[in-house]
């Protein structure tokens, strides 16, 4: 693995994202959404909290997220890119790698201008900082865990809304399987997986402000699986 | 030691055989040009030599590197302009040759100097900073060209470099790629018989997933017989002057056709293989005192060759 290919091809495609509308759409939309959830919460109910923000993260992560990845491979299939990236001396790790890396550093950038919230917070209110931290850290995780998934989806496809499409459709489904009202109707011998592959419930739990390293350990191998099926279906363009 | 070697190489695609085991050797220094119609299997092959595929069956060795086992050693080998020359639209000149320098692993000090090089060699110096996606078909085909040079290869493979151009830019990149061949290996990859024909020094003609034919230009035309040698207007008798040119040793058929100057008709003759006829066809129509008006010998384009190789091909199969 050669870390120089990885750092040229994250500064690539974060500058990839900065040239196009795409990435101020998103941060604009990212943060009138969460901006709106925040002053609900303070002008309707008259709390002061960040809760309303983490809780709807993940749905609002279902949508902005895979707009951020359908485009990683799927356009460079479309256009033959990809032809020119991987007959270059670049392993397919550190391509994987690459572009996981920038949508992550894209992500946290985006996290980062949201920042504004809690220092609001600060002034007009009491803030539950252990929630804060715990929330952001979640935040990034499984930010982490959406983008691998999207990223995955877009190597499959050369066309992007089909990556968009796909990617909703399969993170809503492991997000969800973790969930209460789903748990209620698997079968038994099902439980205790779809328990702990579900996205959701590993959130939930370090948004309480316990930072459980089974979490952290849950969230590094589900991103390291996915980045393994990148790599996998990269390669298997050779025996098509 | 020869700087490409294949062998026996097979590919599928599904229930389609793209290749059906193809064997040569590029060596050191040549300019190769790889023929075929469209679909013949061309681009597949050097998709397995670039290591972006690999083959079912068959070895390929690059610089005596392995494409499968070892295809790191080979990329950085190769120079490639795939199909179609896909780029970064979205980035500039400078970027792009940077962004594939870095990834060739050129050292950090060198890049600005290879990169002023290559655009140099390519005339792309004014092109500097332009987003790509503003170029010129032609433009763009030269930072494609000067992408794949910017590690300074020894190999170069270039698949269909000049389609899409427009007849000065043909122009312009074949004599690139002239001067490129003189330090490098060039395999370069057409289905225009002209472009191989000018550039190569070695021409394969491939077909149907095989190799139909190999050799130099002037070898290939040795492997063709009973074409057209002779093309001839004589104004008098047809039938006479049709009976006197039969009767002359080497001639093997007789072709008359009408052409527009009065009394006067055209005449092919098809003689056997590499005979030059003309002195004795002359001296017969003077004997005979026939008035010749035109007498033409053609040289066999490739396009016949090429045409008779994969005819032969669909018969003998």
């Amino acid at each position: 693995m050669n870390f120089k290919h990885v750092n040229t091809i994250m500064v690539k495609e974060l500058r990839g994202y900065f040239n196009s509308p795409l990435a101020y759409i998103f941060i604009t939309v990212f943060l009138t959404l969460s901006s709106w959830l925040f002053f609900r919460g303070f002008f309707v109910d008259n709390v002061a909290s960040m809760r309303p923000f983490f809780t709807f993260l993940p749905w609002i992560f279902l949508f902005l997220i895979p707009a951020m990845t359908m485009r990683l491979w799927a356009e460079e299939q479309k256009t033959g890119t990809l032809e020119t990236l991987l007959t270059a001396p670049v392993d397919e790790w550190e391509a994987v790698l690459g572009k996981f890396l920038a949508s992550f550093a894209f992500l946290i950038i985006t996290l980062l201008l949201s920042l504004i919230l809690p220092v609001i917070l600060f002034f007009i209110g009491k803030p539950d900082w252990g929630m804060i931290v715990g929330g952001y850290f979640g935040a990034i995780f499984l930010g982490g865990a959406y983008l691998a998934i999207g990223l995955w989806i877009s190597s499959l496809t050369q066309n992007q809304i089909t990556a968009f499409i796909l990617s909703v459709l399969i993170i809503f489904i492991l997000f969800i399987i973790g969930e209460p009202v789903v748990l209620h109707t698997t079968p038994p011998f099902l439980l205790s997986v779809f328990k702990y592959v579900g996205l959701g419930a590993h959130f939930q739990s370090i948004l309480r402000g316990v930072i459980d390293s089974r979490d952290l350990i849950y969230y590094l191998s589900f991103i390291g699986f996915f980045l393994y099926l990148n790599v996998t279906s990269l390669n298997s363009r050779k025996w098509h | 030691m020869s700087s490409i070697r294949v062998r026996n190489l097979r590919k599928n695609y599904g229930n389609t055989e793209a290749l059906k085991g193809i064997s040569f050797d590029v060596d050191k220094g040549e300019i190769v040009g790889f023929l075929g119609p469209n679909g013949a299997g061309k681009t597949t092959t050097m998709k397995i030599l670039t290591c972006y595929m690999a083959a079912d069956n068959g070895e390929a060795h690059v610089s005596g590197h392995d494409c499968f086992t070892d295809d790191i050693a080979v990329r950085r080998k190769i120079g490639y302009l795939s199909e179609n020359n896909p780029l970064y639209s979205d980035m500039t000149v400078v970027e792009y040759l940077r962004y594939m320098a870095e990834l060739h692993d050129t050292p950090a000090d060198k890049i600005n100097e290879r990169i002023t090089e290559v655009t140099v060699d390519c005339s792309l110096n004014t092109k500097f900073g332009s987003s790509i996606s503003t170029l010129s078909k032609g433009y763009r085909q030269r930072v494609g060209l000067a992408a794949a040079l910017i590690h300074d290869p020894e190999i170069l493979i270039l698949d269909e470099p000049t389609v899409g151009l427009d007849p000065n830019q043909i122009v312009e990149i074949r004599n690139l790629i002239k001067k490129l061949s003189k330090e490098k290996t060039v395999i370069l990859c057409s289905h225009i018989l002209a472009e191989v024909e000018l550039t190569c020094s070695r021409i394969i003609i491939i077909s149907d997933g095989r190799i139909v034919a190999s050799g130099t230009p002037a070898e290939l035309r040795g492997l063709v017989e009973g074409h057209v040698n002779l093309k001839l207007i004589i104004r008098g008798d047809k039938e006479a002057i049709k009976k006197a040119l039969k009767k002359i040793h080497g001639v093997k058929k007789v072709d008359v056709y009408n052409v527009s100057e009065k009394g006067a008709f055209g005449y092919d003759l098809v003689t056997a293989k590499n005979r030059d006829l003309r002195e004795r066809v002359t001296k017969v129509i003077f004997d005979n005192e026939f008035q010749l008006l035109e007498i033409h010998k053609e040289t066999i384009s490739l396009e016949e060759i090429f045409n008779e190789v994969t005819k032969g091909l669909k018969t003998t199969t």
